[in-house]
């Protein structure tokens, strides 16, 4: 492979000379070696992000990465791009915070455009129970440093205008504000990290399911995969949906249970919506896209679930809520619409933990809200992988919470999580 | 649209009729039970990508509860029965089998 090439305008310009022939490919697509120190299942954002920072902070790069589909294309490629780190809790707020301030540098970091948009992110308030929970998140902000605000609904009508302030079902009371919250590209924030990784030495493996864990003495010693048995010293299980699935190989099971959530996009429009709005009463969320879709996000499904297909009726639920509130959208026609498979926990908060069988961490349980996560919990695991011990970010959301009765409860604010 | 019919009352009803209750048989922590089984009875779950048994409640309909085996791949639905029971019934098991011949309850 070709050394990497420093993206810049003026390789744009070069490129642009000779008909973009010399762009060498982001990332390599080696065949698995032998061994690795590190071996990462799951190329979506944590995964990657983890191998990243294994080698960016830790100096770990004997590593790989192993993916049983296409990198990217797990709920990573699959999700509405909501970044804030307005969490009610603690240690929520110090995950969610480190991640929204890596994204404002991530593109120079990783010298990848991951387009990252702090257009401000609006939760809606559009019940009494919801004002006064957002209210309390804000105050605990306050005290955790993390910036917000809580709006009236005359500055909401600012931000928006195309938002009905008054109802008629649930007229908006007020609203949670981040202003450097946002967007980013998703895809971009995958391709990025894995660029950055191949970059480092590591391998990163497509078309390559983990089939089963090989342990000796309760340890991990590697993994068979659809390309052979490949030797490890330590494994990070990062695979967000099939959590359970991997894990279950590996011979333990988790607090976490898989259920499909949904997303669709209009037709592209002009430009009427510059900042993000969440309805969580009602169970829609809308950004626009810089390609001008609408992108629209709904609720989970009620059942467990691995068919990246959820139920017609969360789509209808979501569209019906969000003609309401936003009435210039309703003869918008949808373009496409998909699903993908998230991976709940009983306090909706993550895990980040060693497990049952030494040598082996997970990542996982992110849920409906793990994108705006991926620099921070790559960062959080990166540090517990290497030290064998999780740090200061990671530290509460290990799996003994559950038994410990030390929840990290996200789940009393919102229905949903984003 | 998943649709599962009632053994109480036979209606087969789509899922904006019915409460999903999670996953079904799981052995109740009983009163000196230590944290571990709390924790297995609460929050630990197969969760498997294929054969599972669940909870739902007719909760617009006839108010009973009752329980549904079926595939989280592919949909499926091999059978419903009562609740009144601490494992799937045999012909549930057998049709299960028939469908799924390398399915091993775990
Ligand atoms: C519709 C939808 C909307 C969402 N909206 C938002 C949002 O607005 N904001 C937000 O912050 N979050 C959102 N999320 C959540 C977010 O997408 C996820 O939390 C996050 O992307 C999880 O990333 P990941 O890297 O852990 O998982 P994934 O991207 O799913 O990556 C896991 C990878 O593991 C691979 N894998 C699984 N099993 C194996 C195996 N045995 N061997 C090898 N590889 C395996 C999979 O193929 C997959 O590529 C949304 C999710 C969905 C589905
Ligand atoms: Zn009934």
């Amino acid at each position: 492979m070709k050394p990497r090439q420093k993206y810049s305008a003026f390789a744009l310009v070069r490129e642009a000379m000779r008909g973009h022939t010399g762009w060498p490919r982001a990332w390599n697509s080696p065949l698995p070696s032998k061994r690795y120190d590190v071996i990462v299942i799951g190329a979506g954002g944590h995964g990657l992000a983890t191998a990243y920072y294994l080698g960016k902070n830790h100096q770990i790069r004997n590593v790989a990465v192993l993916e049983k589909g296409w990198l990217g294309g797990g709920n990573t490629g699959r999700n509405t791009t909501i970044i804030r780190s307005n969490y009610l809790q603690d240690a929520s707020a110090a995950i969610y915070e480190k991640s929204r301030s890596l994204y404002e540098e991530l593109s120079q970091q990783l010298n990848y455009n991951v387009m990252f948009s702090p257009r401000g992110v609006m939760m809606l308030a559009q019940t009494h129970h919801e004002a006064r929970g957002y209210q309390r998140i804000n105050n605990a902000n306050i005290v955790q440093g993390v910036a917000t605000e809580y709006i009236s609904p005359e500055q909401v009508r600012e931000l928006c205008p195309i938002i009905s302030i008054s109802g008629p079902r649930y007229p908006v009371l007020g609203a949670l504000w981040q202003a450097r919250g946002g967007t980013a590209r998703h895809d971009a924030v995958a391709w990025g990290y894995a660029r950055a990784c191949s970059e480092m030495g590591m391998h990163i493996i497509e078309q390559c399911e983990v089939t089963s864990v090989r342990t000796e003495g309760g340890r991990v010693v590697g993994v068979e995969t659809g390309k052979g048995s490949i030797e490890c010293g330590k494994l990070a299980i990062v695979v967000a949906g099939h959590s359970g699935v991997v894990a279950e190989r590996a011979g333990f099971r988790l607090p976490i249970e898989s259920v499909a959530l949904q997303a669709l996009v209009s037709e592209p429009i002009k430009p009427c919506l510059d900042v993000v709005v969440m309805a969580n009463t009602v169970h829609g969320y809308i950004s626009q896209s810089d390609k001008g879709e609408l992108v629209i996000g709904g609720g989970a499904d009620q059942y467990n679930n691995y068919s990246q297909r959820g139920s017609f009726l969360h789509i209808e639920e979501t569209v019906r809520a969000l003609v309401e509130t936003f009435p210039i959208i309703s003869r918008l026609q949808m373009l496409r619409q998909w699903g993908g498979i998230v991976d709940m926990t009983g306090d909706r908060s993550p895990i980040l933990s060693r497990t049952p069988v030494e040598g082996v961490y997970i990542n996982c349980g992110w849920g409906t809200g793990g994108f705006k996560a991926i620099p921070g919990s790559g960062w959080a695991m990166a540090e517990l992988v290497a030290n064998d011990q999780p740090g200061a970010l990671a530290a509460s959301f290990g799996l003994e919470r559950f038994r410990e009765g030390r929840f990290i409860d996200e789940s009393v604010a919102a229905g949903v999580a984003h | 649209m998943l649709k599962l019919t009632c053994p109480y009352c036979g209606i087969e009803a789509d899922e904006t009729e019915l409460h999903g209750g999670g996953e079904a048989h799981l052995e109740r922590a009983a009163g000196g039970a230590g944290d571990s089984e709390l924790e297995q009875y609460l929050f630990i779950r197969s969760n498997p990508r294929g054969v599972h048994f669940e909870r739902w409640h007719h909760i617009h309909g006839c108010g009973k509860w009752f329980h549904a085996a079926r595939c989280t791949e592919t949909m499926e639905v091999f059978g419903t029965y009562s609740a009144q029971t601490l494992r799937p019934p045999e012909n549930t098991l057998s049709e299960i089998k028939r469908r799924r011949p390398n399915w091993v309850n775990a």
